[in-house]
C-alpha cells in the first residue's frame, strides 16, 4: 500500500536531523499559526499564491532562495565544525550523515538558493527594464516558481522521511546506482531536481520569449539594458542545457527503477558517460548562475559611478561569447578521466579562452568606475567586493585549467576553495547586490545602509578567512569531502577557516537584522520618487512599488539609457510630456494552476521515491485534470479601467515633478 | 557607451520606426520593423507570435533532450554485452510501416490545420481524428515490437545497447502518446468552444509539435534502425 515507506524511514536514532526537523516543523507551525490568527490566508491566496504578476513571483522566488540559502549555510557550518572537531576525536557526524550533509549543501545551494535567487531577480527586473507589462507567459511563470518550490520541499522532506543522497551534489555513477546506493536518498535527489528542473526550463523559455519578442517600442537589441542581455544569455543556456540534465537524470532513473544499464558497471554500461553528460549541463550551469550577476553588477557599476557603462557593445559580445564557449569546456571537470593528452589540451585551452570574455568584462567595469563620481552605497560595496575577490577566484580557475596541474589538484580542497571563491563572490555577492539595489523598487523603501554595510564587511572578511586557508590545505594535499581529518599539519588552516565561518555567521545575522530594522523604520526609508539611486534604465521610471501594470503607457525608447535621458532633458528644461488621456489595460488574471500543479508534482515525486505506484497515478491524473481545467477557462484577462490607470499615473507624475522642483531649488 | 548614442538618435527616426537608419539594429536589415515580428521597434509582438515563438523555443529544448538520448545511444550502441545486436533484432518492414503511418499522420495534421484556417469544423475534426488514429497505429506497432523483443530476452536490462535503444525509441513513443492525449483534449475543446483565438494558437503549436516528432523519428529511423540493421 505504501511502497517502501514505513516507520523505519523516520531516523529516530539520529538526534541531529530529528532535532533540526523539529525546529523547522515548529517554525512552520508557528508561521502558519500566525498567518491564520491574523486572518491573512485569503490575502495570501489571492495576492501571492495564485498571483501571475512577474513582480510578485520574483519576490516569492527570492524568499524561497533566502530560506534555502540559510538551510544550506547551516549545512556548511556543520561541515566546518565537524571537520575541525575530528582533529580532536570522532566529530559529531557519522560518515553516513556527513555524506548526506555535503550532498545536501551542494544541491540546495546550487538548485534551490542560487538558481531561484537569480531567476527571481530576472523575473522581477527584466519586464520592467524592457518597458513591458508582464512576461510572455504569466501563468507558466507561476507554474515554474511552484515547481521549484516543490523540488525544494522534497529535498527538505528527506531530512525526516528517509534520507538524502550520499553521493555529492552530482550523483556520479556507479556510486549512485542501485547497487551502491540502495536507499531512497538518490531517488529524493532525482525527483526533486527533475521537478524543479522542469520549472527552471519553462522559466527559461518564458524569459527568452519575453526578451526577444516583448520590448517597449523603440528598444532594439542594442538598446536593451545589459542585465536584459545577460538574462537572455543565461536563459538561452537554460533552454539549451537543462534538457541535457533532464535526459541524464532520466537515464539514471531508468537504471535505478527499471534495471537499465546506462551507467552500471555490468551489462556494458558506461559510468564515464554519466560524468560527461552531467557536465555538459553542469558547466553551462555555472554561467547560467553567474551571467545574470555579471549583468546586475554592470548596472550597479554604471549607476553608482554616475556614468554610462563602459564598452556596452563589447559587454554584449563578451556575454554571448561566454554563452557559446561555455558549451565547449565541460571536460575540464574530469581531466583525470584519461581522455588523453590531446583532448585534455584542447579543453584546457578552451577553458583558458573563456576567461578572456570575463576579463573583458572586468576591464569594462574598471573603466566604468574610472573618472566616475562613485557613491559607496551597499550595492556598490558588494560589486567592488565581487570584482576584487572574483578575479582571484578566476585566476585559480585558470590554474586548474592546466591539465598537468589539475592532476595534482583534482578533488582537492584547492578546487573546493576555487569554486566557492567564484560562486560566492560572483553569484552570492551578486544576489545580495541585486537584492539591495532593487529592494526599494519592490517594496517602496530602502534597506538600512549601516546594517547593510556591516553585513558586507563581515561577509567579505569571513569569506576570505574561510577560503584562503582552504586553498592552502588543498595545496598541502587535503582532498574534499573528508569525514575524518587524518593530518595534524592541516589543523592551523582549518582553525582559521572555522573562525571565518564565525565571521560569516555575524555577516548573515547583520543581513537579517538589516531586514528587520528596515521594515520597522520603513517610513523614514521611504522611496518616494521610485528612483532611489539616480538610476538609468526604465524600471526606475515606475513608482516604487510599481503598479500591477508597470507602465500606464508603454515608454518609447530612443537610446540605451532611456530613463537617464528623460531626466537629463528635464534638467535641461524639457519636462516629460504628460499624457492627455489614458486607455484601459488588460492584465492576465490570477490562477491557482501553478500551485495546484506543483501540489500534484510533489505528490508524484513523493510517490515515485517511495514506490507508491497508485499515488503516482493519482498525481498524474490530478496534473492532467489541472491542465484541462486551465485550458478550459474562458476569461484569461481582466481589465483595469482607464480612471484607475490615470489615478496611479498622475500620482507618479506628481511625485516626480515634486522631485524636479526640489532639485531645482537645491541647485 | 558610444558617442553616437550620446548625441541621441533623432526622435523623428524613432517615430518613423523605419529602422533603416538605426545604426544599432542587427539582423533583418531593410525595414521589417513592424509589430508582427517584435524584432525591434514595433513594441511587444502579438499574442500569436509570442505563443508560437515560445513553443518553438520549447521544441528546440525538447530536441536537445532527444540529442542527449541520441548521444547515449551512439556511445552504447556497440555495448551489447554478448547479447543480440541491432542486426539480429530490427525488423525493417515494420519500421517502414511505422514511418509511413507517422508521416501520413503529419500530412493529415497539416490538412487539419488548413481546414481550421477555413473554420471548417467537420473537416478539422475529421483530419485531427485521422491524425490521432494514425498515431495510435504507430504506437501499437511500436508496442508490439517492444513486447516481442522483451519476450525474446532482448529487453532493456539485457545490455547497455538495448537500454539506450529502449530509452531513445521509448522517449519518442512517450512523446507521441502525450501528443495523442493533447490532441484528444484539444478536439473535445474545439468541439465545445469553437474556433477561438487561443484554441487556434494551441492547434498551431500542436502542429509544430507533431512535425517535430516526425523529424526526430526520421533521425531514429536512419541512425538507429537503418544503420543498426546494416552494421
Amino acid at each position: 500500500m505504501l511502497g517502501k515507506l514505513d516507520w523505519s524511514a523516520i531516523p529516530i536514532e539520529e538526534p541531529i536531523p530529528l532535532f533540526a526537523a523539529l525546529v523547522v516543523f515548529l517554525g512552520m507551525v508557528g508561521v502558519l499559526g500566525w498567518i491564520t490568527s491574523r486572518g491573512w490566508w485569503p490575502y495570501l491566496w489571492r495576492e501571492w499564491i495564485t498571483s501571475v504578476d512577474h513582480k510578485r513571483i520574483g519576490v516569492m522566488y527570492i524568499v524561497l532562495a533566502a530560506l534555502m540559502l540559510l538551510r544550506g549555510f547551516v549545512d556548511a557550518i556543520m561541515m566546518r565544525t565537524h571537520q575541525t572537531a575530528t582533529l580532536f576525536g570522532e566529530g559529531y557526524l557519522p560518515p553516513d550523515h556527513y555524506d548526506q550533509i555535503f550532498s545536501a549543501h551542494g544541491t540546495i545551494m546550487i538548485f534551490f538558493a542560487s538558481m531561484p535567487f537569480m531567476i527571481g531577480l530576472m523575473n522581477f527586473v527584466v519586464p520592467l527594464q524592457l518597458g513591458v507589462r508582464d512576461v510572455a507567459f504569466p501563468t507558466l511563470n507561476s507554474v515554474g516558481f511552484w515547481l521549484t518550490a516543490s523540488g525544494a520541499l522534497l529535498v527538505n522532506m528527506s531530512l525526516v522521511i528517509g534520507e538524502f543522497a550520499r553521493t555529492g551534489w552530482l550523483p556520479y555513477a556507479p556510486l549512485s546506482e542501485l547497487e551502491y546506493s540502495p536507499g531512497v536518498g538518490v531517488d529524493y535527489y532525482l525527483w526533486a531536481i527533475q521537478i524543479s528542473g522542469v520549472g527552471t526550463l519553462v522559466t527559461g523559455v518564458n524569459l527568452v520569449t519575453t526578451i526577444l519578442k516583448m520590448r517597449a517600442p523603440g528598444m532594439g537589441y542594442l538598446r536593451m539594458p545589459i542585465f536584459c542581455w545577460t538574462s537572455l544569455a543565461s536563459c538561452m543556456l537554460i533552454v539549451a542545457a537543462f534538457p541535457i540534465l533532464t535526459a541524464t537524470l532520466a537515464m539514471l532513473t531508468l537504471d535505478r527503477y527499471l534495471d537499465f544499464h546506462f551507467f552500471t558497471n555490468d551489462g556494458g554500461g558506461n559510468p564515464m558517460m554519466f560524468v560527461n553528460l552531467i557536465w555538459a549541463w553542469g558547466h553551462p550551469e555555472v554561467y547560467i548562475l553567474v551571467l545574470p550577476a555579471f549583468g546586475l553588477f554592470s548596472e550597479i557599476f554604471s549607476t553608482f559611478s554616475s556614468k554610462p557603462l563602459f564598452g556596452y557593445r563589447s559587454m554584449v559580445a563578451a556575454t554571448l561569447f561566454i554563452c557559446v564557449v561555455s558549451f565547449t569546456v565541460w571536460l575540464h571537470h574530469f581531466f583525470t578521466m584519461g581522455a588523453g593528452a590531446n583532448v585534455n589540451a584542447a579543453f584546457g585551452i578552451a577553458t583558458s579562452v573563456i576567461a578572456v570574455g570575463t576579463g573583458v568584462k572586468i576591464y569594462n567595469w574598471m573603466f566604468t568606475m574610472y573618472g566616475g563620481r562613485i557613491r559607496f552605497d551597499t550595492p556598490m560595496l558588494w560589486a567592488m567586493g565581487f570584482i576584487t575577490t572574483f578575479t582571484v577566484g578566476g585566476m585559480t580557475g585558470v590554474l586548474l585549467a592546466v591539465p598537468a596541474a589539475d592532476f595534482v589538484l583534482h578533488n582537492s580542497m584547492f578546487l573546493v576553495a576555487h569554486f566557492h571563491n567564484v560562486i560566492i563572490s560572483g553569484v552570492l555577492f551578486g544576489a545580495f547586490a541585486g537584492f539591495t539595489f532593487w529592494f526599494p523598487k519592490a517594496f517602496g523603501f530602502r534597506l538600512h545602509e549601516g546594517w547593510g554595510k556591516a553585513a558586507f564587511w563581515f561577509t567579505l572578511a569571513g569569506f576570505i578567512l574561510v577560503f584562503a586557508p582552504l586553498y592552502l590545505v588543498g595545496l598541502q594535499g587535503m582532498t574534499r569531502r573528508l569525514q575524518n581529518i587524518p593530518v595534524d599539519g592541516w589543523a592551523p588552516s582549518l582553525f582559521v577557516a572555522l573562525a571565518g565561518v564565525g565571521v560569516m555567521i555575524v555577516g548573515a545575522a547583520c543581513q537579517i537584522v538589516q531586514l528587520v530594522v528596515s521594515i520597522r523604520r520603513r517610513d523614514s526609508l521611504r522611496d518616494e520618487t521610485g528612483d532611489p539611486w539616480d538610476g538609468r534604465s526604465l524600471e526606475w521610471s515606475t513608482p516604487s512599488p510599481p503598479p500591477a501594470f508597470n507602465f500606464a503607457r508603454l515608454p518609447h525608447v530612443e537610446d540605451e539609457e532611456p530613463y537617464w535621458s528623460v531626466k537629463q532633458r528635464a534638467i535641461e528644461g524639457q519636462p516629460p510630456e504628460v499624457p492627455v488621456s489614458y486607455e484601459p489595460i488588460e492584465m492576465p488574471k490570477n490562477s491557482p494552476t501553478g500551485f495546484v500543479s506543483a501540489f500534484f508534482a510533489t505528490l508524484i515525486g513523493f510517490a515515485l521515491i517511495w514506490h507508491i505506484w497508485w499515488l503516482a497515478l493519482l498525481g498524474l491524473a490530478g496534473a492532467y485534470a489541472t491542465f484541462v481545467v486551465f485550458a478550459w477557462r474562458d476569461e484569461a484577462e481582466y481589465e483595469i479601467p482607464a480612471a484607475e490607470v490615470e489615478r496611479v499615473d498622475r500620482a507618479r507624475l506628481e511625485t516626480r515633478q515634486a522631485w524636479y522642483r526640489r532639485r531645482e531649488e537645491a541647485a | 557607451m558610444s558617442a553616437s548614442s550620446a548625441s541621441g538618435t533623432l526622435a523623428s527616426d524613432i517615430s518613423a520606426r523605419s529602422g533603416a537608419h538605426d545604426p544599432y539594429r542587427i539582423g533583418r536589415h531593410g525595414g521589417h520593423g513592424h509589430a508582427g515580428t517584435g524584432q525591434a521597434e514595433g513594441g511587444p509582438a502579438s499574442r500569436y507570435v509570442t505563443v508560437t515563438y515560445g513553443f518553438w523555443i520549447f521544441l528546440l529544448s525538447d530536441i536537445i533532450s532527444f540529442s542527449a538520448f541520441f548521444a547515449g545511444y551512439a556511445v552504447l550502441s556497440g555495448a551489447t554485452a554478448g547479447g543480440p545486436t541491432g542486426r539480429e533484432l530490427f525488423d525493417l518492414s515494420r519500421v517502414a510501416l511505422q514511418t509511413g503511418l507517422l508521416l501520413a499522420s503529419s500530412f493529415t495534421c497539416g490538412l487539419g490545420s488548413l481546414a481550421s484556417h477555413r473554420r471548417d469544423m467537420v473537416w478539422t475534426q475529421i483530419w485531427l481524428l485521422a491524425t490521432g488514429l494514425l498515431g495510435v497505429g504507430f504506437l501499437v506497432l511500436e508496442a508490439q515490437e517492444f513486447v516481442a523483443m522483451v519476450a525474446d530476452g532482448a529487453g532493456p536490462s539485457r545490455s547497455a545497447f538495448l537500454s539506450s535503444f529502449f530509452a531513445l525509441v521509448g522517449c519518442h513513443g512517450l512523446h507521441v502518446g502525450l501528443g495523442l492525449l493533447w490532441l484528444g483534449t484539444m478536439m473535445a475543446q474545439l468541439l465545445v468552444k469553437g474556433f477561438r483565438d487561443d484554441i487556434l494558437r494551441r492547434l498551431h503549436c500542436f502542429n509544430l509539435f507533431w512535425h517535430a516528432l516526425d523529424i526526430v523519428w526520421i533521425a531514429i529511423f536512419s541512425l538507429v534502425y537503418l544503420l543498426g540493421a546494416s552494421s
